[in-house]
């Protein structure tokens, strides 16, 4: 039976990104145990000659002209930003390595 | 006063051409309704009432002009998926609250283009994650059929806005059945196309492997047309395909004497509701006797359609909301640092469903792990795909129910989530195979005084579009179950 | 270093392709100098519902670097999703080709002190830039201008063995690079990144050390600094029994040292997966061909030629083949001539008065044509024009613009090899000094230089130095 740990949980939750209250670390933990172990079904499946499907599609080599095309205002690219400084989005300072 | 209730596209063409009505007209009659109904439906999240009226203004001054075609100057309801000038764009997300998007989807210009009016963005569950639009960010629609009860999700608001007649049709978005089981759970045409055959631009990404924008409608006649009006290549999205648009009307009225159809013997589940059955077996003797030969047949792989589909989709997922982090748009947390500013930001901004969809997606996806989920899940996808490839080598299309279950309570749906993904189990494996599918209104189940719609799945095989529309069309034609509204039809 | 141990390096060069647009969208790929986020659109924005479409272009370039790198060009590249949270990386994954790269299982050669020596290279694959984080006080401030232009990036194997050799494979593979057409090579404008992967082993050891990878080197002079510095810290860390932890670094310019920025525990998890938005690119046969058509001589092979066919030396044929600007001008300036002038004489006029000229008026490419430049050393070669007012023509040449005929016309600076003229030269100058007349005849014959001087300077620079010569010797 797989068991996702709330540690395990919390380091995904870093990855990306997502602050998580401990009663939602706690409940994830316990209901991705169940999906998981649901989903372990299919490493019954033998497919080792099977390749894998990335799309559905036959196409290939979908490309286009390298040509320049309208931009964005400067007001337009930053209309939506909660913060913005001159020309700028802003955000607080970056420590280095603070990650 | 004309009567909504069971207006189509193509009855409306044909009054607006008749100058019976002006589209202007016709909008203000939908923006009325809407305004005495949403209290009680609450499909649309953002309404747009002078957008509206200046395009039916200028829809009937094209067609005074002397254009016409059947989408000029008719009131849609568009799920807030898909991005449309002028108006937010939310997926129904805190995250996303106040996005105003300097573009719009290629098949909003497309429709643009045609003249058709735009009454709003209907609700949905966020990003598209989930089956009844309870897990919209910010409240459920409620099903005409019965208040009481949930709409389908997660294109739960736009099926809700035409079913209340809101709408005369819409469009929502389909990734694992989003368009077909709330189209089966409000009595609707609702039509996932085969993947690549509509174009993505500018619909928010759920999972972008398996994310297709279809047609909510009344009938499967205006089902082909909104389809006609939308589908085709794009440049700017490289997973269209370059294929000719069939003439989908001319499909309709033909007969399907001599069609084989299969019943794959694993989408009739353990804990399907007796009256879904039962609908499917009548819909069965309907289409034998229609003169289509129909039997039994096994698609295998069926069973690992919910845990693949769970997999890849929320692998897509946690890169495509990657995005949502309150720098460029959106909610922004105002933490003070730069780290735990993201950490709030989408901790806030996300809710339960969606961050359970993301912490699984990236789970599946990191060091590790990727083999045993989300490789194992993509080469079991090529499995399922083959099912179907082996099918249709002897089958014209497969004949399912679409959901197991009638619709339930608001508030009633099982808490334990692989009960719930349960749900969709038979519309995942489709999705996974790209192959286009059609729910169509096959009859009700009493139930607590209520009448509850149940769909039947057409599937066909990738492209087949005009295939299904036809068989969809003969059974709509035998049965007219597509003719009963709802008990609000007339408030 | 000390020589109790071995450098071991593996370079990732990260240059930016020449192309119109950026990567995936239509925003320019040239356009970042400019005022910020001046030069985005929603797609680079990475707003809601935008997808990305594959420049051709950009596909194109990497392919023909790849064939100048003798890379295999696979039959089919994917590119995937690599997700980590950053505020200059709007979607939260880079699109770079991860699995299945465009080219791989290279080689590029370079010039060692033990002779010709080949670097490996392991793939060059495509990929899309970043956008620039300004830092200011107590805030950063994200500029999108240079998101999603597309990135070439070239890892080698652990084959170099020093840090003239890195030199040397920097220097060659921008060489190449900027020779094809593929990248501007500006470093001053980021265009060439690099990252160091190095280790150190007991001299003579076969197996690898602990690798440390050293980031945002950019310029050639922060690798030659860095590496130097982490030798010094990694010899003085295992000369005294200690284990170099493996991490990734920065270079700090300013401080001139190296500093963690990231332990190996807090490695990233990339969470790769081959991007859905994209079909793969299957590359046809047909098209690589045109591609490698399409490939100028590459500069060492010209260098060889230039040997082999000039009789120029080592040396001088890796100067002039170096830059393919002067080495077809060379060509162009040896066609024009038809002979009267040799290869020698040409590749010495472009190494000295030519590249001084370049020196001074700060250019990077020959601003006179070639035709003009073979004319002047036509009229070298013939006497028309001694070689010091050679020198003057080619510097008017530079700035009028003029052929060199024209100017000698113009300015009268054909020597004057009329004997008449010179004559009555030379026997006034020899009227006008007796004194030195009579010590030449005495016998201090060196003074045939100070009368042949004299006479130059009266007809300013322009009469023949030999028919002068002649005469001198005539009348003393
Ligand atoms: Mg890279
Ligand atoms: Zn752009």
């Amino acid at each position: 039976m797989t068991r996702l740990s709330a540690d395990e949980v919390q380091h995904v939750a870093e990855l990306v990104k997502l602050k998580l209250t401990a009663a939602e670390i706690e409940l994830f933990a316990s209901q991705l145990s169940a999906i998981l172990d649901y989903a372990a079904q299919i490493q019954e499946v033998d497919t080792s000659q099977v390749p894998p499907t990335a799309t559905v599609l036959p196409l290939r080599s979908i490309m286009r002209d390298d040509v320049t095309e309208p931009r964005l205002s400067v007001d337009e690219a930053l209309a939506n930003a909660p913060n913005r400084q001159d020309s700028f989005f802003k955000v607080h300072a970056i420590l280095d390595g603070s990650q | 006063m004309i009567d909504l209730s069971t207006l189509t596209i193509h009855a409306c063409h044909q009054l607006l051409q008749k100058r019976e009505i002006s589209a202007v007209e016709l909008t203000r009659a939908y923006l009325d309704r809407i305004e005495r109904l949403e209290p009680r439906v609450k499909a649309y999240l953002h309404l747009a009432p002078e957008l509206a009226l200046a395009q039916a203004r200028q829809a009937d001054a094209r067609r005074a002009g002397g254009e016409d075609n059947p989408l000029l100057g008719v009131p849609l309801a568009i799920k807030d998926m898909l991005t449309i000038k002028g108006m937010p764009t939310t997926a129904a997300s805190r995250i996303l609250e106040g996005f105003m998007p300097p573009y719009e989807a290629t098949v909003i210009s497309r429709l643009r283009a045609l003249g058709a009016v735009f009454l709003g963005k209907a609700n949905t569950d966020e990003f598209a994650m989930g089956w009844s639009t309870e897990n919209s960010g910010f409240f459920t629609t409620h099903n005409p059929w019965d208040l009481t009860r949930v709409p389908g999700g997660s294109s739960g608001g736009p099926a809700a806005a035409v079913a209340a007649s809101e709408a005369v049709a819409a469009l929502g978005t389909d990734t694992g059945g989003s368009v077909r089981q709330p189209a089966s759970w409000t009595n609707l045409v609702g039509m996932r196309p085969s993947y690549g055959r509509v174009s993505r631009w500018g619909v928010v990404a759920f999972a972008s492997s398996l994310d297709q924008v279809g047609p909510l409608t009344r009938d499967v006649r205006d089902n082909a047309l909104l389809l006609t009006a939308i589908a085709g290549a794009d440049p700017r999205d490289s997973t269209t395909m370059p294929l000719e648009i069939p003439d989908y009307q001319a499909a309709l009225g033909q007969d399907i004497r001599g069609m084989r159809f299969g019943l794959p013997r694993e989408y009739f589940t353990e804990g399907m509701h007796p009256g879904v059955r039962q609908t499917i077996i009548d819909a069965v003797a309907t289409l034998s006797d229609l003169g289509a030969h129909i039997e039994e047949m096994s698609l295998p792989t069926t069973r690992y359609g919910m845990p693949v589909y769970y997999l890849v989709a929320t692998a897509e997922a946690s890169a495509n909301l990657a995005r949502y982090d309150g720098v460029r748009y959106g909610h922004s947390a105002g933490a003070d640092t730069m780290w735990e500013n993201y950490r709030q930001t989408r901790g806030q901004g996300f809710g339960p469903e969606v961050k359970r969809r993301i912490i699984l997606g990236a789970y599946a996806l990191s060091a590790g792990y990727y083999d045993a989920y989300y490789l194992q899940a993509q080469k079991v996808r090529t499995l399922i795909r083959q099912d179907f490839e082996q099918a249709f080598a002897q089958y014209d299309a497969l004949i399912t129910p679409v959901v197991p279950i009638p619709p339930y309570k608001i508030g009633a749906a099982p808490t334990d989530p692989v009960e719930m993904y349960l749900t969709d189990i038979l519309t995942l494996p489709t999705a996974l195979a790209g192959v286009p599918c059609i729910s169509v209104p096959a009859g009700f189940i009493a139930e607590d005084g209520a009448s509850l719609p149940v769909g039947l799945q057409i599937i066909g095989k990738p492209f087949a579009e005009a295939t299904i529309l036809q068989i969809a069309y003969a059974f709509e034609q035998a049965t007219l179950y597509h003719r009963q509204t709802p008990p609000l039809a007339h408030d | 270093m000390t020589p109790a141990y071995e450098l071991v390096v593996g370079m990732e060069v990260h240059a930016q392709l020449l192309t119109q647009s950026k990567m995936f969208c239509g925003c320019s790929a040239n356009a970042f100098d400019t005022e910020p986020n001046s030069n985005t659109c929603p797609v680079c924005l990475a707003m809601p519902g935008m997808l990305p479409v594959i420049n051709r272009q950009a596909v194109a370039q990497t392919i023909r670097a790849g064939l100048a790198l003798n890379c295999t060009i696979g039959a089919e590249a994917v590119f995937a999703r690599k997700n980590y949270t950053y505020p200059d990386l709007p979607k939260g994954y880079q699109i770079s080709q991860y699995e299945l790269p465009q080219c791989s299982d290279g080689w590029i050669e370079i010039d060692t002190a033990h002779g010709a020596k080949r670097i490996g290279i392991t793939r060059a694959h495509l990929e899309e830039d970043t956008g620039k984080l300004v830092h200011a006080d107590g805030v950063s401030l994200v500029d999108l201008n240079r998101a999603g232009v597309p990135l070439l990036e070239i890892v080698t194997e652990p084959d170099l063995r020093t840090i003239e050799e890195v030199n040397e494979y920097l220097t060659r593979l921008r060489q190449l690079l900027v020779t094809i057409g593929v990248s501007s090579g500006d470093m001053e404008k980021g265009a060439m990144r690099m990252e160091a992967n190095i280790s150190l082993r007991p001299a003579g050891s076969s197996s690898f050390g602990t690798k440390v990878e050293i980031k945002n080197l950019n310029s050639f002079r922060a690798v030659r600094n860095a590496l130097e510095y982490e030798i010094r810290r990694q010899s003085a860390v295992l000369a005294t029994g200690g284990q170099v932890e493996q991490v990734t670094m920065g270079w700090l310019e300013h401080a001139g040292r190296t500093y963690v920025q990231r332990s190996k525990e807090s490695a990233h998890d990339y969470r790769y997966f081959p991007e859905p938005d994209l079909p793969p690119l299957a590359v046809s046969r047909e098209w690589v061909a045109e591609l490698q058509a399409s490939l100028p001589e590459l500069p060492l092979a010209r260098r060889s030629r230039f040997m082999a066919a000039y009789g120029l030396k080592l040396a001088d044929a890796d100067v002039l083949s170096a830059d393919r600007g002067v080495a077809d001008f060379f060509e162009a300036t040896l066609q024009a001539v038809g002979g009267v002038v040799t290869p020698h004489k040409v590749a010495h006029w472009i190494m000295g008065d030519l590249f001084r000229l370049l020196n001074e008026h700060n250019l990077d490419r020959i601003p006179i044509p070639a035709a003009h430049f073979a004319e002047l050393l036509q009229l070298v070669a013939r006497h028309v024009i001694n070689a010091n007012t050679g020198s003057q023509v080619l510097k008017t040449m530079f700035s009028s613009g003029e052929s060199a005929a024209r100017i000698v016309e113009r300015e009268n600076l054909a020597q004057v090899s009329d004997a008449n003229v010179l004559e009555s030269a030379v026997q006034s100058l020899l009227a006008a000094h007796p004194d030195e007349v009579a010590r030449y005849q005495a016998g201090k014959t060196q003074l045939l230089g100070w009368f042949v001087g004299q006479v130059m300077r009266e007809t300013r620079g322009k009469a023949n130095p030999d028919l002068v010569r002649q005469l001198l010797q005539k009348y003393l």
